[in-house]
């Protein structure tokens, strides 16, 4: 261990049931993740093997709802780890102090960027981008735009759908990939295009799939060709169809990307630290990052960790994404959104 | 003795008072005590504007949504309720699918109907009327089995006696069946109001950037914003809202309370024979296939059509693990039929020993359990699971085990077991029960032997509704940290968030036996209460 147990910890029963009962390893360790966890059959077993201590998933709904529950419960922890926190969210629990430092053995071979605190292990990242439906953008006559300022131009008027910030993940990252871009001391700040965006007949959902498989023409039903995913949608949507077509019939637009980083982190309060550490140099270990992508749809944090052939075949990764420090991002985020929806109100 | 007795009632009322107290008053206060603990400048939120505008539409849209759907549903119970027809039972299994389907699920079709190429053929996408609208479909249901069991109860000999002394159609209707109706009117009002002001999904999918109710807030502000003490003022004020609201129901409904003589429904089930009656059948049915079945026929026809044509794949892919879930669908609908059975039989034994206590207790005791078993209903979905999060951890840990979800689930069933079966009870004439104990029966016996077998219809429609309830619970579920066998409502959800044909494809058909196995349950506790009929 490398901590001496705090003040904190001392207090809940957890630790004193830990020190009665010595340094022997638990039953189960419990991971709160959230509803996009998937990890392929076998992988998480190599662990359990490995330690001869069984892994409890628990899923705790959208990323923000985890980490709430994650903060709620810090005097008396659900879990023992937490994986699948973003960099829009770090920052509060980072402030909540709901994390044990740790150094996992790998974090030299993250992708250089990722690696912020060192209270969290950066696991994958994925990136938020405009997506393309090829066949309807053709027929309307328009070109992949080339930047995100374009889309504020009539010939792009009424293409677009994009998820309320305030209550959807990649709306939220969408949001603050026009801030990097259109800076607030800007001649051209956010707010301004956001305006031109609405005066050019945008289309907010409250949600991702409302967005994807009710309006953007490449999910189905949708008619509008342009929509806010993610960089590896259109691989998703070649994999998850029957038969997988050729090509893939949507697209990436590559600027204008907001880059989500997924961490892990060991919560205060566990009674079972060291099979935690051991378990977060698991995920930072190639077996669980080689699975990743093709079961949560994301890049591994590692840079020495090798791509299912349709990563390579089908993804791109975005050459500049934008990022905003997570302590930023912690300090504005609601007045950000706030503002927005005024705007978007008009 | 009657000092006896008077403990025995007590000892009886007291299991859902602790059952309450426990799982619905601890996380309730912990919850909230530990929001405004954070140093809640409460006065300052309820003062602001847009708290003010939002209460107020979450007000509104929730009467206004009552009483569209009583209006529009009376017809329907009318009609199960007095005649007899093919298909009846059928029918009145599938009226009740759309009050289990959980919004993420029929959001999608519902948003194809309402735009410019649905049926109506006006763009009301994201506007008050859509909320409104889904808000009738989702409640429908309430409305039309409340009513029409009451109705199919109602002795046809008064209103007969009434036209054979010339009463006309309209007078019979107005001063004997109306108010006999009352009750149970009043009775399903309650929960569709409380259903439409605690609305979230609906709000969230259907609604636009401008309004928003309570419940949208407070999650907003618990799970995107973190900022508690605001979501806790906002909880307070929903909370506030929702016991006054109650607390005038359950004095309505005390005083409105007569005793009258029951009837069998063999008695009462007419069949269609004049143009009049058949029109008014046809009618309803073409009401209910409009408003109920299309958007779930939607879902289907999607759930079957395949990138080859029409086909079962989607179906037969539920077995197949998915990386979007974990574990294959198929899973997901053992999961959730298994804690239906179980939320049903917890609100089955906690609904009835309610029922039985309010109409027993004083009126003041009364009255306060009735609104105390409802709230609930009206109270916010992630304030509960969170309250569940931070004070269910002793004596014993119940927040990751697996009975939270069948705890959580009969919590919310309990009322309709409750709402059905009270005023099956108060119309239970005081005198029989005298009879009974004079002639030497002890009050179990009563209860057994005469209370029971006369509100057993009631019980089945009540646990009809609560495993209805259980298998499409979405919002409490969903702010659970729950084991990774997720529910069917969860499955779907989880599934509609990733991209993808045969994703999407595997969500609709997870939606369609969601409908089936709902509609299937609800099916066969009809049929085992049309068994037991000849009983009385």
């Amino acid at each position: 261990m490398k901590r001496l147990p705090n003040a904190l910890a001392v207090a809940t029963l957890a630790v004193l049931a830990a020190a009665c009962g010595g340094a022997s390893a638990p039953d189960e360790i419990v991971l709160l993740t959230h509803d996009s966890f998937a990890v392929s059959d076998g992988v998480l077993e190599q662990w359990e093997a490995e330690t001869g201590i069984d892994v409890k998933v628990l899923q705790g709904g959208d990323a923000g709802t985890m980490v709430s529950q994650a903060v709620l419960t810090k005097d008396s922890p659900i879990a023992d780890v937490l994986y699948g926190i973003d960099n829009t969210f770090l920052s509060r629990a980072l402030d909540a102090g709901i994390f044990l430092e740790y150094r996992a053995e790998g974090i030299e071979q993250v992708e250089p960027g990722l690696d912020v605190d060192d209270r969290v292990t950066p696991i994958d990242f994925g990136d938020v981008c405009l997506n393309y439906d090829k066949a309807a953008l053709g027929d309307a006559g328009l070109a992949v735009p080339g930047s995100l300022r374009q889309l504020a131009e009539p010939q792009y008027a009424g293409q677009l759908v994009v998820e309320n910030p305030a209550t959807s993940s990649p709306g939220l990252a969408f949001l603050l990939a026009t801030i990097a871009e259109f800076p607030e001391d800007s001649a051209y700040p956010w707010q301004e295009f956001w305006a031109d965006l609405r005066d050019n007949d945008v289309l907010v959902t409250p949600d991702w799939s409302a967005a994807y498989y009710s309006e953007f023409a490449g999910g189905g039903v949708g008619n509008r060709p342009l929509v806010v995913s993610y960089a590896s949608s259109p691989l998703a949507g070649v994999i998850f169809a029957d038969p997988p077509p050729q090509v893939a019939p949507t697209g990436v637009v590559l600027p204008g990307c907001f880059r989500q980083v997924e961490y892990a982190g060991i919560l205060a309060g566990t009674d079972a630290e060291p099979w935690a550490q051991s378990f977060i140099d698991w995920m930072l270990s190639r077996s669980f990052q080689e699975d990743l992508p093709l079961n949560m749809f994301v890049f591994p944090a590692r840079t020495d960790a090798n791509l299912p052939p349709e990563f390579v075949e089908h993804t791109q990764i975005p050459p500049s994404p934008a990022s905003l420090d997570p302590s930023v991002i912690g300090d504005n985020r609601d007045q950000w959104i706030e503002e927005w929806t005024e705007i978007m109100r008009g | 003795m009657t000092g006896d007795r008077r403990w025995a009632r007590l000892a009886i009322a007291s299991i859902p008072v602790a059952f309450l107290a426990y799982f619905f008053a601890y996380p309730l206060v912990s919850i909230l005590t530990t929001g405004l603990s954070g140093g809640a400048d409460s006065l300052e939120i309820l003062s602001r504007q847009s708290t003010r505008s939002v209460a107020w539409f979450t007000l509104w849209q929730a009467a206004a949504s009552t009483i569209l759907t009583v209006i529009i549903a009376l017809p329907g119970a009318y009609l199960l309720g007095r005649y007899e027809f093919r298909g009846k039972r059928a029918l009145k299994a599938a009226v009740t699918v759309p009050f289990i389907m959980p919004t993420v699920v029929v959001g999608g079709a519902f948003l194809t109907l309402l735009g410019p190429s649905g049926p109506l053929g006006i763009d009301l996408r994201r506007t008050v009327w859509a909320i409104i609208i889904a808000h009738v479909f989702f409640n429908y249901a309430v409305v039309v089995r409340t009513v029409s069991s009451a109705w199919e109860r109602l002795d046809p000999q008064l209103s007969e006696a009434a036209t054979a002394l010339g009463a006309s159609h309209r007078a019979v209707l107005r001063y004997i069946t109306f108010p006999l109706l009352a009750p149970a009117i009043a009775s399903a009002a309650s929960i569709v109001f409380l259903f439409s002001f605690t609305s979230f999904g609906v709000v969230l999918i259907l609604g636009d950037l401008v309004h928003s109710t309570l419940e949208v807030e407070i999650w907003r502000q618990a799970t995107n914003l973190l900022n508690l003490p605001a979501a806790a003022t906002l909880a307070i004020v929903q909370l506030v809202a929702i016991t006054a609201v109650l607390a005038f129901y359950s004095r309505y409904q005390r005083s409105r309370a007569v005793a009258s003589r029951v009837a069998a429904v063999r008695k009462t089930a007419m069949n269609p024979v004049t143009t009049r009656q058949k029109l008014l059948v046809a009618g309803n049915l073409l009401l209910m296939a409009g408003l109920l079945l299309s958007p779930l026929a939607a879902i289907v026809i999607r759930a079957l059509s395949t990138e080859s044509g029409w086909g079962l794949s989607n179906f037969t892919n539920l077995v197949e693990p998915t990386s979007a879930l974990f574990v294959p669908a198929i899973e997901a609908i053992r999961n959730s039929v298994w804690i239906a059975i179980l939320a049903t039989a917890i609100a089955l034994a906690i609904g009835l020993v309610t029922a039985w206590s309010i109409d027993r207790a004083t009126t003041r005791f009364g009255q306060t359990l009735d609104v105390l078993i409802m709230l609930p209903l009206g109270t916010s979905a992630v304030t509960l699971g969170f309250g569940f999060l931070i004070a269910l951890d002793t004596p014993i840990d119940l927040r990751t085990s697996f009975w939270i979800l069948p705890i959580a689930h009969a919590l919310i069933a309990i009322p309709f077991v409750v709402r059905t079966t009270l005023p099956v009870l108060r119309t239970i004439d005081n005198r029989l029960r005298e009879a009974a104990a004079v002639l030497g029966a002890a009050p179990g016996r009563v209860f057994r032997e005469l209370d029971i077998p006369i509100a057993r219809r009631a019980l089945v429609v009540g646990s009809g509704f609560a495993f209805a309830v259980s298998m499409g619970e979405f919002g409490a579920t969903s702010f659970l940290a729950r084991p990774d066998t997720p529910t069917l409502p969860i499955a779907i959800f989880r599934l509609l968030t990733r991209p993808g044909a045969t994703t999407f494809g595997q969500a609709m058909a997870a939606a369609t036996v969601l409908m089936i196995v709902t509609a299937a349950g609800i099916f066969a506790v009809e049929r085992w209460r049309s068994d037991t009929e000849q009983e009385f």
